[in-house]
């Protein structure tokens, strides 16, 4: 199990060290600045979307699925209020209402 | 106190105030590790380890399920090394803002730059001038502001969590503040057609993509997402709401 451990954390270094050195020396080419931009955008909601919609590996876009509509609520709060303080509370006090009321 | 220990404070502290809000939804995911730790029944120590040593919550979260589940080492390190291949693009996103800094600082910066702290450092150095002096206003400290303040909450709440997990009922619901946390970051951030293009790309591919081996959906959405927004941009060019002049 340490090794593994030690495997995977000095892989996750190696990654998260690896373009901060290599662009040390290169420039960054413009079609390559303009593709990482997407970067957060994209790898974040994929992790979102399937903790929102699926369910014990199955789509589940039915309104009893509280955590698709808890996760709507806490884009809609985070469309209006740009606050992550806020986001977070509503989405999950939306979550806490909508299981103690449907389930 | 000198004027170059006041600008180096500054920044820190400016990183770690914008870092703190984050916080509400990596504490209790932090708590739910330690749930995750003591239903696949890991030791304390090296579990407490995967949180200073591997330092990303998800590939610790998939390490604590896998290793309950009996799976072999092998898979797990190769599930985490996939999970975590996201890292490479926050390497190269965030690696023009850090090329003034000395390898010292690289090497730091480097350790420290989970989601979160991504997050914050880059939205930071997106609003300054294209050609700030980033090394005279020492916003190197910025960025070690947000991922001192992310580890110092991370460490802390994980060891919380392996302490107390055993009592912490599902019915709370705590694993939700991850993609709540992810949420809060990724909104704000869709400011044009490519991106929410990019976004709803990845998203949709995500859920599809999901029963792929090893976790390879989260990579594949990645990248799709990432070429449809360079797509929509390409077709429709960047509609940029900000820095207009």
């Amino acid at each position: 199990m340490w090794a593994a451990i030690v495997v995977i954390g000095a892989l996750t270094f190696t990654y998260r060290w690896s373009f901060i050195i290599l662009f040390e020396r290169l420039n960054v080419p413009p079609w390559l600045r303009g593709a990482l931009r997407f970067v957060p955008i994209a790898a974040l909601t994929a992790i979102i979307t399937p903790e929102l919609v699926l369910h014990g590996g199955s789509l589940d876009l039915s309104l009893s699925n509280t955590r698709m509509i808890a996760g709507v609520v806490a884009t809609i709060v985070a469309l209006w209020t740009r606050n992550v303080l806020a986001t977070i509370a509503i989405g999950m006090a939306a979550l806490w209402a909508l299981n103690a009321f449907l389930k | 106190m000198d004027e170059l220990k006041t600008t180096r404070l500054r920044e820190f502290m400016r990183g770690a105030a914008t870092e703190l809000p984050m916080m509400l939804g990596v504490v209790p995911f932090g708590l739910i590790f330690g749930v995750a730790v003591n239903a696949a029944m890991m030791p304390a120590i090296p579990a407490q380890a995967t949180s200073s040593i591997i330092f990303a919550g998800a590939s610790q979260m998939i390490f604590a399920r896998l290793f309950g589940e009996g799976a072999p080492l092998f898979t797990i390190v190769l599930t985490a090394a996939i999970i975590n291949l996201r890292h490479v693009l926050y390497s190269a996103s965030i690696a023009p803002f850090l090329k003034p800094f000395s390898r010292k600082w690289k090497f730091l910066l480097a350790y420290l730059l989970t989601d979160e702290a991504y997050a914050i450092a880059i939205s930071h150095m997106e609003t300054l001038p294209p050609n700030a002096p980033l090394l005279r206003w020492h916003k190197q400290w910025y960025v070690f502001g947000a991922g001192f303040t992310l580890w110092l909450g991370w460490q802390i709440s994980t060891a919380v969590g392996i302490f107390i997990g055993g009592q912490i009922p599902p019915s709370w619901s705590l694993d939700f503040s991850l993609p709540l946390t992810f949420i809060a970051i990724v909104v704000p951030a869709l400011r044009d057609r490519a991106g929410i293009a990019a976004a709803a790309a990845a998203g949709i591919c995500a859920v599809a993509a999901a029963a792929m081996p090893l976790k390879l959906g989260l990579v594949t959405a990645t990248l799709l997402g990432i070429a449809i927004g360079m797509l929509v941009e390409a077709r429709f060019g960047a509609v940029k709401m900000e820095k207009a002049s």
